[in-house]
């Protein structure tokens, strides 16, 4: 169990040691008698407005994984800036020289190769604006508080928070694939990261040839550290699993290769599969969030309110999103928002004027295979949950693409309904 | 004859990229041919044949002192879990029989191949310097681990050809059988 949210308090803390450190720069500068360093430009990379508040992403500890939490609350339209992109982490980040980095594909190929970063920008580049979802967001256990005094109460950022959506750009993996010449008898690749635990997965090179790339930006710029940077797998459309980051090596193979993450970690138990366990989860269904009005908020009193959110498959684009503001009684659709992108968030609008009741609103999203979001009981349903074993917030689970349902209250004050 | 030939022509010409002759590269002047240290300087990656299970040896004796040294401080005595994951269900000569819940996911015991095993621990632990342990080490805290799930005997020796043919109790409990991609038939979306 995540512990230990701090968000904000863990924002001003590390800003309060950035300052510490600064101060000890300077004194040290005068003491050696060195000049005063030149003030930063801070026009040469842009930064945000100093009244703009530090609405930063929260972050949650465990032995084996750091998450830093995407704000969605706070967000309009469908691109999160890389610096709110959510992030997971399973050991320290590698700090990789680009000088020094190499990208090795060999295996089941004519020839093995090794590309520098430079070699990778040299290649034929292609961008997309597509999702990436940890394959953990929005699951039971993300519906509870960890219930320690100072603990953030559930929001959207908590329970949605491991996703966002960014511009992608590198080289299409097929590329890289024709140039080392994949062997007749080949049908999988792994992919090794080079953080302390070389996280590894394998994916059909069906897949890899179809849509894979090897990024090395994002939004326009390199990655991030905590990204990958210099240089990850991007699988779009598939839990974020599968997006090997710091990518330094591809391994062409005959079969998937069973890694821990891949073969024990990211599996489910299944009571409607006899309770074996279902893994090899690729592909996010169909899914969306309201954002706004959304758990931690509070309306100051009836009237008008745009409801808004985010929606988004795996499988395609999103073909309808509706909305309830009752429960789930009746649904009306909301309006989408241009650009409708496959395996991309899709923005959609819904105008609601709130008469001061108790109210429950959630959203639907429908893609375009035509597969609809299920509620919590439909998703019990499939997954062959009885009544006394149906899914609660005990559960760790994966592949969560329950509606989420927000309770508005007569104060206003808006709460997380969806095991309530 | 001269007919014959003629027609065998075009024939030999469609057989060629059939007959598996390496396709040239489009962009021959980007990126270089590793030497066969640089590619062996990576490591290795343990796919379920085990094919790429180095030599060296281990029996689960030696990797309980190995493991009360390197990993009890995580996984607590004997693996039953400490601040890092539980690794044993069942117990030595008892392994854990029927069903597991999504909380017994870590144990050995649930994972379907014991190459998995290895090759974690190979390159991933100690998860404070993952990689660092050598063959023979690695191969005696998987005996080790197998041992306390009730998978192996104690002195059984695990080596790159007995621990590919080490049968795992819920083997046969993943769904699907053989991943595919596309899936066909396709499935519903929640599958």
């Amino acid at each position: 169990m995540d512990s230990n949210r701090s968000g904000r308090r863990g924002f001003l803390k590390s800003a309060a040691l950035a300052g510490l450190a600064a101060g000890a720069g300077r004194s040290a500068n005068a003491q050696s008698g060195g000049s005063e360093a030149q003030p930063k430009d801070t026009h040469s990379h842009g930064e945000p407005s100093h009244f703009a508040a530090p609405a930063g992403r929260a972050v949650t500890r465990s032995i084996t994984h750091t998450t830093y939490y995407t704000p969605l609350a706070e967000s309009v339209g469908i691109i999160t800036p890389a610096s709110l992109h959510f992030m997971q982490a399973h050991s320290r980040l590698p700090d990789i020289d680009p000088a020094k980095y190499s990208l090795t594909v060999h295996g089941l190929v004519d020839r093995p190769l090794m590309f520098s970063l430079e070699d990778l920008k040299r290649l034929p580049s292609v961008s997309k604006i597509r999702f990436l979802e940890c394959l953990g967001n929005s699951s039971p256990r993300r519906h509870v508080s960890s219930g320690k005094p100072g603990s953030a109460p559930v929001t959207v950022q908590y329970t949605h928070g491991i996703m966002s959506c960014n511009e992608w750009a590198g080289v299409p993996m097929s590329v890289l694939l024709k140039e080392v010449g994949v062997k007749k008898e080949a049908s999988w690749l792994v992919a090794e990261g080079s953080d302390g635990s070389k996280y590894t997965y394998s994916i059909p090179l069906t897949k890899a040839n179809d849509d894979v790339l090897v990024a090395y930006m994002q939004n326009g710029e390199p990655l991030r550290p905590e990204q990958g940077f210099p240089a990850r797998m991007f699988v779009p459309g598939w839990g974020a699993n599968h997006s090997v980051k710091w990518l330094r090596r591809i391994m062409v193979v005959d079969r998937p290769y069973m890694t821990w993450d891949q073969s024990v970690h990211h599996s489910v138990v299944r009571t409607d599969l006899g309770d074996k366990s279902r893994w090899f989860n690729f592909v996010w269904p169909p899914k969306s969030v309201i954002t706004r009005p959304s758990a931690g908020q509070k309306l100051p009193g009836p009237g008008y309110y745009e409801i808004t959110g985010l929606a988004w498959s795996g499988w395609g684009r999103v073909r309808k999103v509706e909305v309830s503001v009752d429960g789930g009684n009746t649904w009306k659709e909301a309006k989408i928002q241009d650009p409708v992108l496959p395996m991309a968030h899709t923005r959609f609008n819904f105008d609601w004027t709130w008469n001061g009741e108790e109210v429950v609103l959630q959203s639907r999203c429908t893609d375009d295979q035509g597969e609809v979001q299920p509620t919590l009981a439909e998703m019990n349903r499939n997954w062959g949950r009885s009544e006394k074993d149906r899914l609660e917030p005990s559960n760790d689970t994966y592949h969560w693409n329950a509606i989420q349902p927000w309770k508005v209250a007569r104060d206003g004050s808006i709460t997380d309904a969806l095991f309530a | 004859m001269r007919y014959s030939l003629n027609f065998l022509v075009p024939l030999i010409i469609l057989a060629a990229p059939v007959a598996g002759l390496a396709q040239s590269r489009s962009y021959s002047n980007v990126g270089r041919t590793p030497s066969e240290e640089e590619i062996r300087s990576l490591g290795i990656i343990v796919g379920p044949e085990g094919k790429e299970l180095p030599p060296g040896r281990g029996t689960a004796k030696e990797g309980g002192e190995l493991f009360a040294k390197q990993c009890a401080a995580c996984h607590g005595r004997d693996g039953q879990g400490g601040v890092a994951n539980k690794l044993v269900i069942g117990s030595p000569g008892n392994p854990h029989r029927g069903t597991f819940k999504d909380s017994d996911k870590h144990p050995i015991a649930y994972w379907a191949y014991a190459t998995t095993v290895w090759d974690y621990i190979n390159r991933a632990m100690p998860a404070n310097k993952g990689g660092s342990l050598s063959p023979d080490e690695v191969y005696a805290v998987t005996a080790f681990l197998l041992y306390k799930n009730g998978i192996v005997a104690e002195t059984d020796v695990l080596d790159a050809q007995s621990l590919p043919k080490i049968q795992m109790p819920n083997r046969n409990n993943f769904l699907p059988e053989k991943p595919v991609w596309p899936p066909n038939p396709k499935k519903p979306s929640w599958y």
